[in-house]
């Protein structure tokens, strides 16, 4: 028995750290959060290895498991890297495999990090005011929302039916509109539809399932990064700053600050592991674990956001220190694929407790 | 990740699961630990390995190897079968690991057997009322005269000092050293002389907790573990492991699923708890808790059987995210009751033999007890999160 990272994967760990710390540093997600390009960084962790994943190695891929992307999201997250990992490297992989359908080609163009794909769910998840699409003959029209990754080459729709299609970004019918959130380290868009062509992928209800469970899990892992590293600062930015004539990391009010984010994020760890070592090896509990595990850690992070800040005192809440982008992160992670109380919802319908 | 336990460890659990088959209607349903049916099904679980299991036969344990998983399997069976698990106390739970770690042969050799047969039933003196969170400046203090130490103070908190044979007890025997250097472990009987003991009540309604005073109690010079002086040293050898069963993930998933079939039964105007949205939301929150500290137990079991994994903090914080995880747990299950939540004792509309508020009540007492929740958080952020102590304030008049 052994719970936790094989050496394989603590390797994996450090590989894309260390090229995360030397390419994806809070400079480098200002860049791009003003205005900048992550093709530089997603073509780096390409090289890496990391978008091709989870793509079987007969379509150019590594063939790992959920635990290792888990592993990668919980390192951008760490660093609040931009990039495409979530669509491109995990949902869309899952959702073509899952489908049986043949899908090598672009499977091998993901995995080389030359396509794109991005993700429209909300319709299937909770659909929103002034959203909604309609499917009819392979023509989708209407308007997806918030969907990301702003420079994906096509994008993975799925309706209300919970059916899956896909539709290229260069469709004359297809406008994207950049659409601005509290999250700069990750753009999303707005997509509206007019008479686009849609390939149907699938129409079992599970490949859409299968597709948002590993991205629920993913994003909590990419909360758990990011939780981490604000509650890292809050450590350090403690043990520097003096106050009264002594470093407020010695205030019991400070230090009890800290421990309660660490005490709340130590179990977090342990359950993103669970949760993506259950999506490929425990069937029956993979469902209501993802949804636990994405809620929880949308909890947690709330806290430590909040927690983290008011640690670094007036500091945390300046774009200097850039703390924010971690906030917003955890915020947007939160948001993302459903909300707590929703995602909260669906566990108690998957152990029959609602119907 | 193998979350395996392997073969050989299957065929443990079928044995384990059919000894329990065969057994449990010999096992006591009550908490007496004077009672014959205890004593007996003491000695059964020991002769099988299902309790005392590590503890050598010479000292009347069963002997065998630590097993990690093996332990873990005899806990999860007799768990899921909600069946006794045996003797426990302070006498087996505490004193026994740290004879085992510290104590002479002699000592092992008087104390351990009748200790695990449950014939000699201890109690610890560690707090006093100016020695809580602060608990090496206790000032009970033992005098050495001629062959005998001579003990004179009070504690506070002796569970089961009203029934217990023998006390397990920290005083001070080097009144000039540094605090933690003048302690000593000392063990008597508590018949001996110049013992006063009274209950002490708790918010449950129980009087599991004693005051004990202690005048001129004559204790022979060799009744000590380890050396003067080291008392600290013994002490602390297992406080920390004491801390770590406070609360396990396992038995929070036992409430949790009581508290879902209570919600499944139990309706307000007609509708069953469980369709209550804001209630059941509440429910779900807890569930996800209790989910993650179940994971988190798993890593530190792979730790412990895995040398080389690293834990992080995942020992440290179980017994403050586990008492605090409990107490929420079981006030939910009040909360959703509305005012037959506060049934109590003989009250005929008890839910689930009134357990809901007695374990509210009981896991707010483990919060304070064994290190209270803000002790917990100074040892994670100084040893934990490697943050400066607090400076010391100057002693004043």
């Amino acid at each position: 028995m052994q719970f936790g990272l094989s050496e394989e994967q603590i390797l994996l760990q450090d590989n894309v750290k260390r090229f995360l710390n030397d390419n994806a540093s809070l400079d480098h997600v200002r860049k791009y959060a003003e205005g900048g390009n992550d093709a530089d960084i997603w073509a780096g962790l390409s090289e890496l290895g990391v978008a091709a994943l989870l793509i079987p190695e007969e379509h150019g891929g590594i063939g790992m498991t959920p635990l290792d992307a888990a592993i990668v999201a919980e390192c951008l997250g760490n660093n609040v890297a931009p990039g495409p990992f979530l669509g491109s490297a995990v949902m869309a992989p899952t959702a073509l495999i899952a489908s049986g359908g043949d899908h090598g080609e672009m499977l091998a163009q993901l995995a080389a990090g030359t396509h794109r794909v991005g993700i429209a769910f909300g319709e299937a998840i909770k659909r929103r005011n002034d959203a909604g699409i309609q499917v009819s003959n392979g023509v989708m029209n209407g308007t997806s929302l918030f969907a990301f990754d702003a420079l994906a080459d096509s994008y993975l729709v799925a309706d209300q039916n919970k059916h899956l299609y896909l539709v290229s970004a260069g469709d004359t019918g297809l406008t994207r509109t950049l659409l601005t959130t509290v999250d700069k380290t990750r753009q999303t868009v707005e997509l509206n539809y007019k008479d686009v062509t849609a390939t149907c992928i699938s129409t079992d209800v599970s490949v859409f399932e299968a597709t948002l469970d590993i991205g629920r899990v993913i994003l909590a892992a990419d909360t758990l990064g990011a939780s981490q590293d604000m509650l890292d600062q809050a450590v350090d930015y403690a043990k520097q700053r003096e106050q009264f004539n002594r470093p407020i990391a010695s205030f019991q009010a400070v230090k009890h600050m800290c421990a309660e984010m660490a005490a709340s994020l130590e179990p977090c760890r342990s359950m993103v592991w669970f949760a993506a070592h259950a999506l490929a090896d425990l069937p029956n509990e993979a469902r209501a674990t993802a949804c636990h595990t994405k809620a929880h850690l949308s909890e947690v992070g709330k806290a430590i956001a909040k927690t983290s800040t008011e640690v670094h005192g007036g500091m945390g809440f300046t774009d200097l220190v850039g703390l924010h982008y971690w906030f917003k992160r955890i915020g947007a992670n939160r948001q993302w694929l459903g909300a707590p109380e929703h995602v909260r919802h669906e566990a108690a319908i998957l152990q029959g407790l609602v119907a | 990740m193998d979350l395996s336990f392997g073969s050989e460890y299957d065929e443990f659990r079928v044995e384990v699961q059919n000894f329990i088959a065969n057994n449990a209607h010999k096992a006591p349903k009550g908490n007496d630990l004077r009672g014959d049916t205890a004593k007996d099904w003491q000695k059964l679980l020991i002769e099988n390995g299902y309790t005392a299991r590590t503890i050598p036969k010479e000292f009347g344990g069963f002997g065998a190897e630590p097993n990690i998983l093996k332990s873990r399997i005899i806990a999860e069976e007799f768990s899921n079968a909600r069946v006794n698990t045996g003797l426990g106390g302070q006498g087996i739970s505490m004193l026994v690991p740290t004879l085992l770690e510290m104590g002479t042969q002699e000592q092992k050799e008087q104390f351990i057997r009748p200790t695990i047969h449950g014939e000699m039933i201890w109690c610890q003196g560690y707090s006093e009322p100016g020695a809580g969170s602060d608990l090496a400046s206790l000032t009970t203090s033992a005098v050495l005269e001629g062959d005998e130490w001579v003990v004179n103070g009070q504690k506070i908190w002796t569970s089961t000092a009203h029934i217990a044979d023998w006390i397990f007890c920290l005083v001070r025997t080097e009144p000039d050293a540094p605090k933690h250097k003048g302690i000593s472990f000392l063990l008597f009987d508590m018949k001996t002389p110049g013992i006063e003991i009274r209950p002490l009540v708790d918010m449950t309604g129980a009087a599991n907790f004693n005051e004990t005073f202690y005048t001129d109690v004559r204790v022979p010079k060799h009744q000590i573990v380890g050396e003067r002086g080291q008392g600290w040293q013994v002490a602390n050898a297992i406080l920390g492991h004491e801390r770590e069963t406070l609360a396990p993930a396992n038995t929070a998933q036992t409430r949790i699923n009581a508290l879902i079939e209570l919600m499944k039964t139990d309706t307000a105007d007609g509708e069953r708890l469980i369709d209550n949205p804001v209630y059941r939301d509440r429910l779900m929150k807890i569930q996800g808790q209790v989910m993650a500290m179940r994971f988190n137990e798993l890593r530190v079991l792979s730790a412990r059987l895995n040398p080389g994994q690293d834990a992080g903090l995942s020992r440290m914080i179980t017994k403050l995210e586990g008492t605090e995880l409990r107490h929420e747990l079981e006030g939910l299950a009040i909360d959703v009751m509305g005012e037959i939540g506060l049934a109590y004792e003989d009250n005929p509309h008890l839910r689930n033999t009134g357990s809901w508020q007695r374990e509210y009540m009981y896991y707010l007492g483990l919060i304070i007890g064994g290190g209270t929740s803000q002790i917990q958080k100074n040892i994670i952020s100084e040893r934990g999160l490697d943050m400066p102590r607090e400076p010391k304030i100057e002693k004043s008049r």
